[in-house]
């Protein structure tokens, strides 16, 4: 079976931590930063768990602000 | 395999639409508007008219929707974008135009304008969010406003017998025979934006085929009015929103 591998790059200087992708996200790939902030003083979003993007694109979907671009292989 | 393996530009499968610019948008964390913004950009950039959409931005929350996208635009007094593309739609027939409004200004002070530009049947689109609130300055009662809704003016909850009830505007607008188009869809999770950009599309093809006013609503949330987290009002919105404002199409004429 052919094996799929996402990724997931933030702008996280545009990111407002809304936490919107990280509950969209049906593998708990993101989370937001449990330490480090943006210059706007938002917990950024990052990839918590890297191996298990599927690249589905939900996340992009729903961020209200276009932080996300996603990128896709068929392995 | 590595990341970078992975971050290359043949394997590309989603980005911020090109017409959304890096300007920083202005709206509270997990705004439900960031989305729609997204949405017309992407329709429009799909359908090839970004040389001719003319989207005409209300006073409320969007009013800035001008520095976001890269179209020509008009700015509206409050309530007044539907009279405003009436008259951008006539005098330019091939142009692309559409309104963006909230709830205040498309229910309240722009009622008038929305009922008699759907009544002519403009061949315009309205695009209208349905917070439930006065976001833009600071969360009061809006027409919308849910039954028992906490707001800042209603802060024991919307009472219908002082403050009347919700108002199911885009039913009345499905009444009037300028309307081809009326649809109420929402973007809280990947499968409504799916289907709430698809019938954005087809409210845009159907201007410029003269197919009468269409009008997408879009029930949305607004966090900071609301008090609560992004993802909590979206859950919120399932709940108590959709029983008050069921998505579907409320008038789709062929
Ligand atoms: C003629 C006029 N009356 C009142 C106002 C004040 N005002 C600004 S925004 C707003 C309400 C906007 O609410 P809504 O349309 O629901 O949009 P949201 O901010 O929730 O996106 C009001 C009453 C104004 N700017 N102009
Ligand atoms: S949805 Fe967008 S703005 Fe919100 S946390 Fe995720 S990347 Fe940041
Ligand atoms: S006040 Fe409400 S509607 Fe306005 S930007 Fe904030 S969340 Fe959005």
């Amino acid at each position: 079976m052919a094996k799929i591998k996402g990724a997931v790059v933030v702008d996280q200087e545009r990111c407002k931590g809304c936490d919107l992708c990280v509950v969209a996200c049906p593998t708990d790939v993101l989370e937001l930063h449990p330490r480090e902030v943006n210059n706007k003083g938002y917990h950024y979003a990052y990839m918590k768990n890297p191996d298990d993007c599927i690249g589905c694109s939900s996340c992009g979907m729903v961020c209200p602000d276009g932080c996300l671009t996603i990128y896709k292989v068929k392995l | 395999m590595e990341l970078c393996d992975i971050i290359k530009p043949e394997n590309l499968v989603y980005k911020k639409p090109e017409l959304m610019n890096d300007n920083p948008m202005h709206y509270c964390p997990g705004c439900s508007h960031g989305v729609i913004h997204k949405l017309i950009a992407e329709v429009i950039e799909e359908m090839g008219m970004k040389e001719k959409t003319i989207g005409v931005s209300p006073v409320g929350c969007a009013v800035f929707a001008y520095n976001y996208l890269d179209i020509d635009w008009q700015e509206a007094a409050h309530g007044r974008a539907p009279a405003i593309a009436t008259a951008i739609k006539r005098l330019n027939p091939g142009k692309m135009v559409f309104t963006y409004q909230g709830d205040g200004d498309l229910a309240a002070i722009g009622t008038a304008e929305t009922i008699h530009a759907a009544n002519r049947g403009e061949n315009i689109v309205i695009v209208f969010v349905n917070n439930a609130i006065y976001g833009m300055t600071g969360g009061q009662m809006a027409p919308t406003t849910l039954e028992g809704m906490a707001t800042s003016t209603t802060p024991y909850g919307r009472d219908i017998a002082l403050n009347g009830h919700p108002l199911k505007i885009s039913n009345l607008l499905a009444q009037l025979e300028g309307t081809g188009l009326v649809t109420r869809q929402s973007v809280q999770n990947p499968a409504a934006v799916r289907k709430a950009k698809k019938m954005l599309r087809k409210a845009f093809e159907n201007s410029m085929m003269g197919k009468g006013t269409s009008v997408v609503e879009f029930v949305s949330t607004c966090s900071s009015g609301w008090k609560m987290t992004p993802a909590q009002s979206n859950k919120w919105m399932e709940e108590n929103m959709f029983p008050a404002y069921p998505l579907g199409d409320l008038k789709n004429v062929d």
